[in-house]
């Protein structure tokens, strides 16, 4: 088994008009998602992060600079991330493929995490 | 029914949307009905949260207190960001800190204990939103978003209009509330009947709606007829509200509601009362119509809703159509043309009429019906002048009404429904001659 990081990128403001009801139906459908992973213990945890760009730190002229990222209403951001295990590339992208998450707009990047043996 | 069990992390059926009626009552205590607007975004904003969270982390165990409590910090900020901008009140938001969290946010175990509080917060909430000073539409919209957790768009789906003119509809609605400084309370006994009226007249409103074999998205139809049964339910059942019209409406509601399945056939086309398969009817929900009915003749004052629901009674309880009492059903209407004279109930007593009297009295009946605008684009008034007109043999003149009906139905079960009367029709145009005037009465109009 290898791990593997899912990097979900969203905009922001793409659920803004949902109804009570719709936002419950994807919530059940990301609900029912992560439990199968955990029932087959394939999941290792998640977290949302901000919807903001962060802040990007550089070394410009020997000084550290730090810059907000980009961000707009309309622009992407990494929403946040699962970490699964898996057996390889095949299966993490199998996963990947189940997760409410790829609808119109949305991505999702799939990242090995190298563990040297 | 409203103080539903959730079971720890599970999403029960339209959890999400009861949640918006439950945060919206309690946050709207704290904050003020004229602040609605900030309690509707904060109600929002938390659902959108929960959307972005819940995902990673699983449902919390207590979805309700996470939402309440995220709601209402996002209300605390909002409240706070306006006062800096005006002059900062320092005691109101201290005050609104300390009511924050003195609310008692519980948890599954002991729902059964806030089970009333949250009941009473609901009523509160509904005679905001339908205070005698806002437009009707304006106060169903504003119900239906704000109580029952509608989406603006599935709003207007239900009632075949705009996501923008529901939105304006809110708009006002939110805005008569603010001028005229409509408290959150369930009014005492002395403004109760005053106030209650326009609380079911919405109530009914989108029932109605539900009901209507008309356009509109089935699902979203049906979840309107199940919400003002549920609230509906909520008046009867509190001791500060429960007065014999509330359970006149909630008897007529469950009559109509029990021949929900049987209304269509498998095709979807409308099925006439006569035509419906009574052993499909949910007894259990005649039942319980029953005993309220029996509860809302408690009181003197005779209402429309009364009348309803004792002509909706005898339709269930009859077993057969062709023992339907149509007399005792005719009297109940002279009487609820009395109290409503409108066009829909003078036309659906001269249906009646003709059954008792004859076509020939059903149809003067008809046309003694003054003009109104609503019913000059209702097929089924034409289709009911065509059906007595064909039972009298004047068959010419029968097609034309039922031509006319055709072109003014609305949707593709009214279409085939009135289509199917004009083949019947056509069918005995030529030469043979008509049915002998007066034939055995099989169908009526409307469709029930």
């Amino acid at each position: 088994m290898s791990s593997f990081m899912l990097l979900l990128h969203q905009s922001p403001s793409k659920f803004r008009d949902l109804s009570p009801e719709e936002i419950q139906q994807i919530i059940a459908r990301y609900k029912a998602w992560r439990e199968e992973l955990v029932r087959q213990n394939k999941m290792r945890g998640g977290e949302k992060l901000t919807n903001d760009g962060g802040r990007r730190l550089r070394i410009q002229s020997g000084q550290v600079s730090v810059t907000d990222g980009p961000y707009s209403e309309a622009a992407e951001v990494l929403g946040g991330y699962f970490a699964i295990e898996a057996a390889d590339y095949d299966e993490a992208v199998a996963i990947a493929r189940t997760c409410p998450h790829l609808t119109d707009g949305q991505w999702i990047e799939v990242r090995q995490i190298d563990a040297l043996r | 029914m409203s103080g539903d069990p959730e079971t720890v992390n599970q999403l029960v059926d339209h959890l999400f949307r009861r949640e918006v009626g439950r945060i919206a009552s309690r946050l709207t205590r704290v904050f003020g009905a004229h602040r609605l607007d900030v309690v509707e975004d904060a109600v929002q904003y938390a659902l959108l949260q929960a959307l972005q969270h819940w995902p990673y982390q699983g449902v919390p165990g207590n979805p309700h207190a996470w939402l309440v409590r995220v709601a209402s910090n996002r209300a605390l900020d909002v409240v706070r960001a306006e006062r800096k901008l005006l002059s900062f009140d320092a005691d109101e938001e201290q005050e609104l800190t300390r009511d924050i969290e003195a609310l008692p946010v519980w948890s599954v175990q002991d729902k059964h204990k806030f089970a009333g509080e949250v009941d009473d917060e609901q009523l509160a909430l509904m005679f905001v939103c339908c205070h005698p000073a806002l437009p009707a539409p304006a106060s169903v919209a504003l119900t239906l978003k704000v109580v029952c957790g509608f989406g603006v768009t599935e709003i207007a789906r239900a009632f075949l209009t705009s996501d923008a003119t529901i939105a304006q509809r809110l708009v006002r609605a939110k805005r008569l509330i603010r001028e005229r400084r409509i408290g959150f309370e369930v009014p005492g006994p002395a403004a109760l009947p005053q106030r209650l009226d326009p609380v079911l007249e919405v109530l009914y409103l989108f029932f109605s709606e539900g009901y209507a074999p008309t356009a509109g998205d089935r699902l979203i139809k049906e979840d309107l007829c199940a919400e003002a049964i549920r609230l509906t339910r909520l008046l009867a059942g509190n001791p500060a509200t429960s007065r014999p019209e509330c359970h006149a409406l909630l008897a007529l509601m469950l009559f109509q509601a029990a021949r929900f399945a049987s209304r269509t056939d498998a095709a979807g086309d409308l099925l006439l009362l006569e035509e419906q398969d009574r052993s499909r009817w949910d007894r259990s929900m005649i039942s319980l119509g029953l005993l309220h009915l029996e509860r809302a003749a408690a009181g003197d004052r005779l209402t429309p809703y009364h009348l309803q629901a004792e002509i909706a009674a005898i339709h269930v309880a009859t077993s057969h159509p062709d023992t339907t009492p149509w007399n005792r059903i005719l009297e109940l209407y002279d009487l609820l043309r009395e109290l409503q004279p409108t066009a829909v109930v003078q036309l659906n007593r001269a249906i009646v009429l003709g059954k008792v009297e004859g076509s020939a009295a059903g149809l003067a009946a008809l046309e003694a019906i003054e003009p109104d605008s609503r019913l000059e684009r209702y097929p089924f008034l034409p289709a009911a002048q065509g059906e007595f007109l064909r039972r009298l043999g004047r068959i010419d003149e029968a097609a034309e009404r039922l031509g006319h009906a055709l072109d003014l139905a609305r949707t593709e079960p009214e279409r085939r429904f009135i289509g199917r009367k004009l083949a019947d029709l056509r069918a005995v145009l030529p030469g043979t001659g008509a049915e002998p005037p007066e034939a055995p009465v099989r169908r009526s109009f409307p469709p029930n």
